[in-house]
């Protein structure tokens, strides 16, 4: 692979750097409000991969000037508006779902989380008749 | 390497640190902080990537709505996240693999920038060649998205109006109605309650603008909706929750939000009534450019009414948790 | 010929736009203290943000293009002086004190009595 290959594939490696981050992050991080902006890096990563696949070298934004001319293509455009208005819908609805649980637990800490479930659902140590 | 791949580059790899300063951060604070860099920087890098539209959605979105109802969790909830416990490196090692993986699939990928990529030659081509003699706007992407995959738009908010209803499910319960209007007797923020007076009427303005000019430039009923419903958070922020809701109404707001979903909806019922398919907007006008004018028209107003209804009314939901804080301690 | 100023008048403007926002980030960077950080960020950040939209707007010439620059520059002169006054009064009403002195804080009482 050349110079201009590795040019070429710039973009979208480093899209998947940042897609791989917004994962770890989700992943590997215990604080839900973390992860949720973890989903959201996760997100806009991939809506920077299927516009820069829309890209053409030369082009311009798909605004009809009245002169020939080339354009980027529209249609990753569209899919992507719908995505990105799609994406803060979750954002908000998994926010508020976090709220509720900090309501419900006094906790946003997964395993803080889970400890008070095992301990509702196990009963604790010192709940254990001799 | 010409100047455009520099700046293409120099935001990856912003993007790309910002990102890594997310991960590393405990401050949650920051973390939100630094996720609205993220994404205004991402908005520039679509800007440069030839997205006008998208980007405006993706400011306005992301480093705007976003931003707003991450900070008001963090008000509700905790400001720092626990150090982490376990070993990472089982998470490690499955990111490592999946982001192998992509980069082997992207070997195969058509360069950046190729014009003669597959996804430029089916589609497309129709879509830029006959806007302008079907649909007579300049603004491909409204086109598209309104008219020639018009479902899609009717399918996302859909999904708009049943995340702002599940928000409201979530945290409806705690609204406390207004009790009347609170007289700001302390002027602690002079500054900030004129400059959003001064504000809040241009902001209304530009909104109206974005709405009803998405057909010859960047715009449309999404941003239109977002900036929309920006001005009346300011309101809420600097003068109080208890006057937005006496300028607003919760209820008021519930009532756009299914308003919105109707008239996208209903435009298509009128298109039965013609004997035609469900959202063929060619009958709504003398000619067919013009029923394809007036029909984008209203189906784009009804998507800015629910998103501008369903921001405010998840920001009402989110602020109406919190107890009102009085004059003495702001 | 004519051109060849407007770009050079143009040039001269980004330039100091620039320059002042690269300092203003060099200011956040190595001011001691808060307020002494907003103070960096909040006045380099409106002029020079400004400054480049009149660069900008040289370029454009008198078309609908510069009308709108003007609205942007005008609604930053306002938002981003106001968002610094926002950040500093909230810290100062959370109770973070400003400091004061520093390495010749004796110089500063001495000089302070003699007033």
């Amino acid at each position: 692979m050349g110079t201009t290959d590795i040019l070429g594939l710039f973009n979208y490696w480093m899209v998947i750097v940042l897609m791989m981050i917004g994962l770890y992050i989700v992943v590997s991080r215990g604080n839900l409000v973390k992860k949720v902006v973890g989903l959201n890096i996760f997100q806009t990563s991939v809506f920077l991969l299927y516009i820069s696949m829309g890209k053409i070298s030369g082009g311009t934004a798909p605004i009809l000037t009245g002169k020939p001319e080339v354009y980027s293509n529209p249609l990753p455009h569209v899919l992507i508006l719908t995505a990105i208005v799609v994406g803060v819908a979750t954002t908000a609805l998994g926010l508020a779902l976090v709220v509720r649980i900090k309501n419900a637990y006094d906790t946003i800490e997964e395993d803080e989380i889970q400890a008070v479930d095992d301990d509702d659902e196990f009963g604790s140590a010192e709940d254990v008749q001799p | 390497m010409s100047v455009e791949s520099f700046i293409d580059i120099t935001l990856l790899v912003f993007l790309g640190l910002t990102a890594f300063a997310i991960l590393k951060l405990r401050a949650l604070f920051a973390v939100v902080m630094l996720s609205s860099v993220f994404s205004l920087l991402s908005a520039g890098l679509l800007v440069h990537l030839d997205a006008v539209d998208v980007a405006f959605t993706e400011a306005a979105v992301g480093a705007g709505i976003s931003t707003v109802l991450m900070l008001a969790t963090l008000a509700l909830t905790s400001r720092r996240e626990k150090a982490p416990t376990r070993t990472q490196a089982l998470p490690l090692i499955v990111v490592f693999l999946t982001g192998m993986a992509l980069v082997y699939g992207t070997l195969d990928m058509p360069r950046f920038g190729d014009a003669s990529a597959p996804v430029h030659n089916h589609v497309a081509p129709k879509y830029i060649n006959d806007t302008a003699s079907e649909i007579g706007m300049p603004n491909i992407v409204t086109a598209v998205l309104a008219s020639y995959r018009g479902f899609d738009t009717l399918g996302e908010v859909t999904v708009i109006f049943t995340a702002g209803i599940g928000v409201l499910l979530l945290l409806g319960a705690y609204i406390r109605e207004p009790t009347g209007l609170r007289v700001q007797t302390m002027d602690h923020h002079l500054v900030l309650r004129v400059v959003t007076k001064v504000l809040i009427g241009p902001i209304l303005l530009f909104a109206l603008y974005v709405q009803f000019h998405g057909d010859y430039g960047p715009g449309g009923g999404f941003q239109a909706g977002v900036i929309f419903a920006a001005a009346f958070i300011i309101y809420a922020l600097v003068f109080g929750l208890e006057n937005a809701r006496k300028a607003v109404p919760g209820s008021a707001v519930r009532m756009l939000v299914a308003c919105g979903v109707l008239l996208y909806g209903g435009v298509g019922v009128v298109s039965f009534a013609f004997g035609q398919n469900y959202l063929n907007y060619s009958v709504l006008g003398a000619s067919q450019v013009a029923g394809q004018h007036l029909g984008i028209l209203l189906v784009e107003f009804g998507v800015g009414l629910t998103v501008s209804a369903v921001m405010v009314s998840t920001f009402y939901a989110f602020a109406g948790q919190n107890p009102p804080i009085s004059d003495e301690d702001w | 010929m004519s051109a060849m100023i407007i770009d050079a008048f143009s040039w001269a403007l980004l330039m100091a736009g620039s320059l002042l926002m690269v300092v203003g980030a060099l200011g956040l960077i190595r001011m001691p203290d808060f307020y002494t950080r907003m103070h960096a960020a909040g006045i380099t950040d409106t002029l020079g943000a400004d400054l480049i939209l009149l660069g900008l707007m040289v370029q454009a010439g008198f078309s609908l293009v510069t009308v709108k620059l003007l609205l942007i520059g005008a609604f930053l002169f306002f938002t981003s002086p106001t968002s610094t006054h926002a950040i500093a009064n909230a810290a100062l009403t959370a109770g973070l004190k400003p400091q004061v002195g520093g390495a010749d804080a004796e110089d500063g009482a001495a000089e302070k009595e003699d007033e």
